[in-house]
């Protein structure tokens, strides 16, 4: 499993999560860009406020699946996501 | 294949602008009268409300210069309210502090702006214009705001022997993208081919300088490298495709594929002032006219690389521009009948006489120009 290096992910500036109404799917908008997101991907970054931890975050997840272990899953979206920049660490 | 909703609204606020590259993508005609018929305030925020409803999520004010107009401020909140992600593509110049506080106000989301060049001197000779430190000062500007930046800088011979100390400055000024796109031949660039065009070496310096700042660098900022089409082997899918995710409205509401659409004869543009966006999106004879596969003629028909719906035939304005008939395949395609033209304009490039007089962009009438 690789670890992330993000304590308190959230958002980049200029990094944007909306519903759009005719495709019927959330988008993460930044400059230059949209990336079309599945349910599961837009719970998670809904989650990325700066204040939750990945550990928050996977807890919070869980308890709405059945109490389903999804931390990894939680870790490498958020990692994938901030590969591209547009999820940083509130605490840097 | 279904007709995909637009991704991205280009809208070319005004033709006008203070700089003058000889590079500019605007068509040449952007002095002529119909250009300063202007869309109002109103007709620019309908058409934005419009355009988000189709599935438009990105939406760029460029130009010419956008700033020229007093009301980008209030177009910027427009955009907002309607859930776009808004981008100001700018000539740095008319940024000042005021203007860029009530953009941020506004909810404009991202600032982008071009240099020309590293080097002050050459950045304003190029521009045509003392412009390179007030260039400077509106980047900053914009991340003491906390806008997101881009800087844009076109490429070509008198300035990519300058890529490293290029992408420092970038770096420098806190850009969290930088486009270094080499100079499309289109528009004005068309004129002054024999000046900008690059030589092998450069565009292989060029692109190992970018590999090492990607290396170096990472996500910290991401750096685009534009290919000049005549040293590819494979055309570029024009905008993504023609009519697939992208649409431009020039300054006085005509709705086009692309920026250089009206150098195609016989294409019928219909205007936002006499038709919804959407059913010109749909229905739009200039729309309809390249959309999809069934309009290719050979060799891209029965294209060996099965790149149909990788490329969508390229540019059809480099098709016209070089074969004389939009139709054809993009010469650009090492397996193009006509791919014998691009070969020699770059073999022409490579003995061209740097010193060639630039022609500058100006919105005075050609007529005056000669």
């Amino acid at each position: 499993m690789t670890e992330t290096i993000l304590s308190r992910p959230q958002l980049a500036p200029g990094v944007r999560l909306r519903w759009d109404d005719v495709r019927e799917r959330h988008v993460l908008l930044y400059p230059e860009g949209a990336l079309t997101l599945n349910e599961t991907a837009a719970n998670v970054l809904e989650l990325c406020d700066g204040e939750r931890t990945i550990d928050d975050i996977a807890h919070e997840l869980s308890s709405r699946y059945d109490g389903a272990d999804v931390r990894s899953d939680v870790e490498s979206l958020v990692g994938a996501i901030a590969g591209r920049g547009l999820v940083v660490d509130a605490d840097t | 294949m279904p007709t995909p909703n637009p991704l991205l609204l280009i809208a070319e606020l005004s033709y006008r602008c203070p700089l003058h590259c000889p590079y500019c993508s605007n068509p040449l005609e952007i002095g002529e009268d119909r250009y300063r018929d202007e869309l109002t305030t109103d007709e620019w925020s309908r058409v934005f409300r419009e355009s988000s409803a189709l599935g438009v999520l990105q939406l760029a004010f460029t130009g010419g210069e956008p700033l020229v107009r007093k009301d980008v401020e209030e177009l910027a909140r427009v955009s907002a309210e309607s859930g776009l992600y808004s981008t100001l593509v700018t000539a740095g110049t008319p940024f000042t502090p005021k203007r860029a506080r009530a953009l941020r106000e506004a909810g404009l989301d991202h600032v982008q702006v071009s240099i020309q060049d590293s080097d002050p001197l050459e950045s304003d000779r190029i521009a045509g214009t003392t412009s390179f430190a007030r260039k400077i000062d509106a980047a900053h500007l914009a991340r003491e705001l906390g806008f997101p930046l881009t800087i844009n800088v076109v490429l070509h011979r008198k300035n990519l022997d300058r890529i490293e100390a290029i992408i420092a400055l970038a770096e420098d000024l806190g850009a969290r993208r930088l486009e270094l796109a080499n100079t499309q031949y289109q528009g004005w660039a068309v004129i002054n081919r024999a000046a900008l065009m690059p030589t092998r070496e450069q565009i292989e310096e060029g692109e190992r300088a970018v590999a090492r700042a990607r290396e170096r660098l990472g996500p910290r900022m991401e750096i685009l490298w534009v290919l000049p089409d005549y040293y590819e082997e494979f055309p570029k899918p024009c905008m993504g495709g023609w009519g697939r995710e992208a649409m431009v409205i020039t300054p006085n509401g005509d709705v086009l594929p692309c920026q250089a659409a009206t150098t195609i004869p016989g294409l019928e543009f219909d205007n936002v002032r006499e038709r919804p966006l959407a059913e010109i999106w749909f229905e739009s004879d200039a729309f309809q006219r390249f959309r999809g596969t069934e309009w290719m003629p050979e060799p891209c028909r029965s294209c060996p690389f099965d790149r149909q719906e990788v490329d969508f035939g390229g540019c059809r304005c480099q098709a016209l521009q070089l074969t004389g008939d939009a139709v054809n395949a993009d010469p650009v395609c090492h397996i193009s009948p006509h791919h014998s033209l691009v070969v020699e304009a770059r073999e022409a490039a490579q003995s061209s006489d740097p010193a060639a007089p630039l022609v500058y962009r100006t919105t005075r009438q050609l007529a005056a120009r000669n």
